[in-house]
């Protein structure tokens, strides 16, 4: 219905509803397709990896939602699923990971450390995997228990059902690195790394 | 090493704590003690465990590196302890042709506390990326946050190469193979763990 409500006058012209009713069967069909069979590539480094797994397991069993296949290659992923802390020498690794699949492609940060750091306020953790790659559903915690991630999955159905093919926007190669390597402003980066609540109290020291 | 040491100069002082014997040794004198060490027949220490460093919080302490030795054949422990002074040159010999297995070891050491080993035969950073630029990670006067801004740190990792210390020929399974010796392939082939080779001498 909102692309029949956004469908512009085209010189003069009435809005084509058919043309529009047209355009959404068809990303009702694409997206559909698209989310109930996601590829997940997992990229565990820690905890989290142990209840990744949990989920990918009988119990759980995130096949339900059409994740049957885990693609070990990113070139065959649907979706990068980064669970666990990543630290500053993985960085590249999941960056390339990320270059390396295919559109459409989306990000699910699984778990406190893949989204802010968590407890890993050092020098060797990336603090928060949106300062190298976009995320598209961040799972919260320390590590996020199977339904967490299931329950992200299907926000990330969600997502995905609302989307468009004919906005071309949507699937751009999202933020491409700058010509410093970085994908967002290095004031951002600063920013979104800051700690906060009480962790504000510790300092820079020396 | 008793009073009449084998290694003359080289034993400073000794405590038993715990049921481990630690002794200090002298810098100068490290690679003739664990020599001795080694090869002494009742010694027989033939296995390093481990290679550490300590700096205490006390600028004022140097700084300990220990090695922790193992006899397979005794069946016994032995901490040996290397004191060196912040205000001195942070360096000592390496074990490295007495154990090989201190390569990877030494190397941590380096890596996290900046500390020199002289002799060993491929000195470089091992946890941190080669140009890793911030300094050594476990000094006390190391900030915990590091010493650049995040997005320095960003920008840093995300411009290595994660790939450029290797070869393509390393890159690639199969096409290394064809460069293992001749026995180590056959031994691959027949699926066979074979014995540990002699080091040569």
């Amino acid at each position: 219905m909102k692309h029949v409500a956004e469908t512009k006058e085209v010189s003069g012209q009435s809005p084509n509803y058919l043309v529009a009713k047209f355009q959404d069967l068809v990303d009702w069909a694409v997206n559909s397709s698209r989310a109930n069979s996601l590829w997940p590539m997992p990229f565990g480094t820690a905890c989290c990896a142990i209840e990744f797994m949990a989920t990918a397991a009988s119990r759980f069993d995130f096949a339900r939602f059409g994740m049957e296949r885990q693609a070990f290659s990113p070139r065959q992923a649907d979706v990068l699923i980064c669970a666990g802390r990543l630290p500053f020498k993985l960085a590249p690794v999941i960056r390339r990971i990320y270059d390396q699949m295919p559109q459409p492609k989306w990000v699910i940060s699984m778990g406190a450390c893949a989204s802010t750091g968590g407890v890993f306020d050092n020098y060797a953790m990336v603090q928060g995997i949106d300062t190298i790659v976009p995320v598209d559903v961040y799972v919260p915690g320390c590590p996020p228990r199977p339904e967490g991630l299931l329950y992200g999955i299907l926000l990330l159905h969600k997502k995905i059902k609302g989307e468009s093919l004919f906005d071309a926007v949507k699937r751009r190669e999202e933020l491409p690195l700058d010509d410093k390597g970085l994908r967002l402003p290095p004031e951002t980066i600063d920013e979104i790394s800051e700690p906060f609540g009480n962790s504000v109290h510790q300092f820079r020291s020396s | 090493m008793t009073a009449s040491s084998p290694v003359p100069g080289a034993l400073r002082s000794e405590i038993a704590r715990d049921g481990a014997t630690i002794v200090f040794v002298a810098r100068d004198r490290l690679l003739e003690a664990m020599t001795w060490l080694k090869e002494t027949p009742g010694e027989e220490f033939d296995y390093l465990v481990d290679v550490t460093a300590v700096e205490f919080r006390d600028r004022e302490r140097p700084l300990e590196v220990v090695y922790f030795l193992r006899s397979l054949t005794r069946r016994a422990d032995i901490r040996i302890k290397v004191e060196l002074s912040t205000s001195d040159e942070l360096a000592v010999d390496s074990v490295y042709h007495l154990w090989r297995g201190a390569d990877w070891l030494e190397r941590e050491v380096f890596d996290m506390f900046g500390i020199t080993f002289r002799g060993h035969p491929d000195l470089r950073r091992i946890l941190m990326w080669e140009t890793y630029a911030e300094g050594y990670p476990l000094r006390k006067s190391f900030p915990l946050r590091g010493r650049f801004s995040r997005a320095e740190q960003v920008r840093q990792a995300l411009n290595v190469n994660p790939e450029a210390n290797y070869s393509l020929e390393e890159l690639s399974i199969a096409e290394a193979a064809g460069d293992l010796p001749d026995d180590m392939r056959d031994r691959l082939r027949r699926g066979e763990r074979g014995v540990i080779p002699e080091p040569p001498q």
